[in-house]
C-alpha cells in the first residue's frame, strides 16, 4: 500500500480524466442525464462542447444513443445516477448495449447508500447485481480518485461494455502516484495468513481499518481491493481460501447479487471456507448523513473486525 | 430489374462506383416504379414462405413494411450489399425487430445473402435471428426485438455521422404501436433539439398491435400533430403505394435543420387477403395450406 494523500473526490477524478481522453482520442464522446453538473461530466462538455450531449431527464434514450455512436465507432461515456443507469435504463443495457457488445462506458456516480440524505430512491444498492448480470459487461468499483480515474482510461482503451460506479463522496487516497490499475486482478493491500477482507470501493478503507486493528488481537489480515468485480479475479480469491482459510467481503451493496455473492460462488465451486458477508440486508435505507447511514447497516471497520473474528472461530471447525 | 447482376441494381451504389448517387425523383418513370412492385412480390413471397417453414414469427408486420423496406433498398440507400460495414453506406435501423423476416427478405434479395438462406429463419445456428441481431447477419444494423429503442438508436448513429462529417443519412422504421413507448419519444425531443436532419423516421401505421386495434388499446392520434408538436416535418403517404413512399423518402432528405417522419398508411398483412387487417396474425405463422394460399394471391 503506498502512502495516503489525503482526501479527492472521486468523481472530479473521472472528469478529469475524461478531458485526458478528449484530447488523446477525437472518437471519445460523452453524454449525460441532466446531472453533469454532479456527475463531473460538465469539466468534459467545457472542453469539448461539441462532444458532448446531454440528453436531458430521459436515461433510456441516453442509453440507446449511446448504442448508436458505439456502432458507429465512437467511445461513448454516459453517465447519470447508479440509480438510473442500471434501474430506468436497464432493457436498454441489456438489448441496445450488451446483447450486441457494443462499446459503451456507462459511469454511474453516487453509488451506494453514501448518498445519504436523499433517501431510498437516491440510494443504489442494487445496481452492482443488475450489471453484473448482463453478460460481457465489465464492472468496476474503484476505491479513490487515481484508481477512478485509471479505471476510466482503461476502460475507454478496452473493447466492449463497461459499468464503472462511482461514490458520491470524497473518499481518503489509498494509492500513490505511481500506482497502477490492473484490470481484472485484485490488489494486495496488505499480506497476512488468518483471514482475507476482500473490499470494493468506499469499503476498502474500512476493511483496512479492520485489519489494523484485529493484528492488534494476532488476527493477521489480507486485504484484497477487489475493484474489478466482473470479471471476477478468481484465482485471487481461490489463493485467498487456500492460504488464509476465511473470507469476509465487505461492499456497499445488498447482500446478493453483488461482491460476496460473486466470491462465495468462486470458493464454493474451488475451496469451500468459512465467509462473512459485510453488507445491506433485504431491505432499503432511510435519508441520513453518510456514516450514520453506514453505520446503520452495519458497513464499518468495526462490523467488518467482527465478521472476520466470527470466520476465524468457524475456522477447522 | 435491370442486369443480370442483382449487386448491379440501379440503387445499390457501389463505393468504387464514381457516382455513388441514387436515382432521383425526376427519373421516374412507370419502368422502376414497377420494378419496385415486382421486388416487393417477391419479398412477400419470401416472407410468408420463410414464416410457414419457421414455424414460427410475425406476418402482419413484415407484411405491412415491405414497400417501405423496398423503395428504402431499391430505390433510395446508397448501400453496397457486398461491403456490409462501408463506412458510407446508409443505414437502415429496423426499430420494430418482429418484422426482421421483411427485412431479412430484403436484404437477401439485395444481395447481402442468398436467398436460399431465408429458410433458415429462427433455426438453431441461423444468421437469420427471431429478432434482428447486428452481430449474427449482415447488413442488419441493431440489435432489436424490445420495442422503443431504434429511433434512440439511429440518433447516436446520426450524431456520430455528423461528428465525422459524413453525409450518410439514417432511416427508422417504427411500428405503430411501438409509439406508445415512452423512449419513443425522448428520441423524438432530442431529435428536433439536436436539429438532425440526417435522420427519418417512419412509422408503419397499420392501426394494429398485438392486442387489437391501436384506436381501441391506446389512442395514437393525432399522431401527425403529436410529431409535428415534437419539432418534427411530418409527411403522410399510403405506404403501400411505393411511388409515393420513394418520393416522401426523397423529400425528407431537403428538409434542412429538423428531422422528418414519414406517417406511412398502412394495412397489417398486405397482399395476403386472410392476413390483412387480421390481428391473428400479428405472431402467427401460416400453416402449410396457407401458405400455398397466400402464395396464389401473391403469384
Ligand atoms: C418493449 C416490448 N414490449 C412488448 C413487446 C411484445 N410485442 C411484440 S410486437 C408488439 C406489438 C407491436 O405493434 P406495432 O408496433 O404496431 O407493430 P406492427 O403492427 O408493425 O407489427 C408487442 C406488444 C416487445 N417486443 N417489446
Ligand atoms: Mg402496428
Amino acid at each position: 500500500m503506498s502512502a495516503a494523500a489525503g482526501i479527492k473526490s472521486i468523481r472530479e477524478a473521472y472528469g478529469k480524466a475524461l478531458v485526458q481522453l478528449g484530447q488523446i482520442n477525437p472518437n471519445v464522446v460523452v453524454l449525460d442525464a441532466d446531472l453533469s453538473k454532479s456527475t463531473m461530466t460538465r469539466i468534459f462538455a467545457q472542453e469539448f462542447p461539441k462532444r458532448f450531449f446531454d440528453m436531458g431527464l430521459a436515461e433510456q434514450n441516453l442509453m440507446s444513443v449511446a448504442a448508436g455512436l458505439a456502432a458507429s465507432g465512437k467511445i461513448p461515456f454516459a453517465s447519470t445516477f447508479a440509480v438510473f443507469a442500471t434501474g430506468r435504463a436497464f432493457d436498454q443495457l441489456r438489448v441496445s448495449i450488451a446483447q450486441p457488445g457494443l462499446n459503451v462506458k456507462i459511469v454511474a456516480t453516487h453509488g451506494g447508500i453514501t448518498v445519504g440524505e436523499d433517501g431510498a430512491s437516491h440510494h443504489a444498492i442494487e445496481d452492482l447485481a443488475l450489471a453484473c448480470a448482463l453478460p460481457g459487461f465489465t464492472v468496476i468499483v474503484p476505491a479513490d480518485a487515481p484508481e477512478a480515474e485509471q479505471a476510466v482510461v482503461m476502460a475507454a482503451q478496452t473493447s466492449g461494455p463497461f459499468y464503472i460506479r462511482l461514490a458520491r463522496p470524497s473518499t481518503s487516497v489509498i494509492h500513490g502516484p505511481g500506482y497502477r490499475f490492473h484490470l481484472g486482478q485484485a490488489e494486495e493491500l496488505r499480506s497476512g495468513g488468518d483471514a482475507t477482507i476482500i473490499a470494493l470501493g468506499l469499503m476498502v478503507v474500512p476493511a483496512l481499518e479492520a485489519a489494523v486493528s484485529l493484528e492488534a488481537e494476532g488476527i493477521r489480515c489480507r486485504v484484497l481491493n477487489m475493484a474489478t468485480l466482473k470479471p471476477l479475479d478468481t484465482e485471487a480469491v481461490v489463493r485467498a481460501a487456500r492460504e488464509t482459510g476465511a473470507i469476509v467481503t465487505a461492499e456497499e451493496h445488498l447482500q446478493h447479487g453483488g461482491l460476496g455473492s460473486a466470491v462465495a460462488q468462486a470458493t464454493a465451486q474451488a475451496c469451500p471456507v468459512p465467509m462473512g458477508f459485510v453488507a445491506i440486508r433485504d431491505v432499503y435505507t432511510k435519508s441520513g448523513k453518510a456514516e450514520e447511514l453506514l453505520r446503520s447497516r452495519g458497513l464499518t471497520a468495526r462490523d467488518i473486525a467482527g465478521a472476520v473474528r466470527a470466520v476465524v472461530a468457524r475456522k477447522g471447525r | 430489374m435491370p442486369g443480370k447482376d442483382p449487386l448491379l441494381h440501379s440503387s445499390v451504389s457501389l463505393p468504387e462506383a464514381s457516382a455513388i448517387t441514387s436515382a432521383g425523383a425526376s427519373s421516374a418513370s412507370r419502368e422502376w416504379v414497377q420494378g419496385l412492385s415486382q421486388t416487393a412480390k417477391r419479398l412477400r413471397r419470401h416472407i410468408v414462405t420463410m414464416l410457414a417453414e419457421a414455424g414460427s414469427g410475425h406476418p402482419g408486420g413484415s407484411l405491412s413494411a415491405v414497400d417501405i423496406l423496398t423503395a428504402l433498398y431499391f430505390r433510395i440507400m446508397r448501400h453496397n450489399p457486398r461491403q456490409p460495414r462501408w463506412p458510407d453506406r446508409d443505414r437502415f435501423i429496423l426499430s420494430k425487430g418482429h418484422a426482421a423476416p421483411a427485412l431479412y427478405a430484403a436484404l437477401a434479395e439485395a444481395g447481402y445473402f442468398p436467398v436460399e438462406e431465408l429458410r433458415m429463419l429462427r433455426r438453431l445456428g441461423s444468421p437469420l435471428q427471431g429478432h434482428t441481431d447486428m452481430t449474427a447477419t449482415p447488413g442488419v444494423e441493431m440489435s432489436s426485438g424490445s420495442l422503443g429503442q431504434g429511433l434512440s438508436f439511429g440518433l447516436g448513429v446520426a450524431l456520430a455521422a455528423r461528428l465525422d462529417g459524413k453525409d450518410y443519412r439514417v432511416y427508422v422504421l417504427l411500428g405503430d404501436g411501438e409509439c406508445d413507448e415512452g423512449q419513443v419519444w425522448e428520441a423524438t425531443m432530442a431529435a428536433s433539439h439536436l436539429r438532425m436532419d440526417n435522420i427519418a423516421a417512419i412509422v408503419d401505421r397499420n392501426q394494429l398491435q398485438l392486442d387489437g386495434w391501436t384506436r381501441d388499446i391506446m389512442s395514437l392520434e393525432p399522431l401527425a400533430e403529436k410529431w409535428r408538436a415534437f419539432g418534427w416535418h411530418c409527411l403522410e403517404v399510403d405506404g403501400h403505394d411505393v411511388e409515393a413512399v420513394v418520393s416522401a423518402l426523397e423529400a425528407s432528405r431537403q428538409v434542412k435543420g429538423k428531422p422528418t417522419v414519414i406517417i406511412a398508411h398502412t394495412i397489417k398483412g398486405k397482399g395476403v387477403s386472410f392476413m390483412e387487417n387480421n390481428v391473428d396474425f400479428h405472431g402467427r405463422s401460416p400453416n402449410a395450406q396457407e401458405l400455398a394460399k397466400a402464395l396464389e394471391e401473391l403469384s
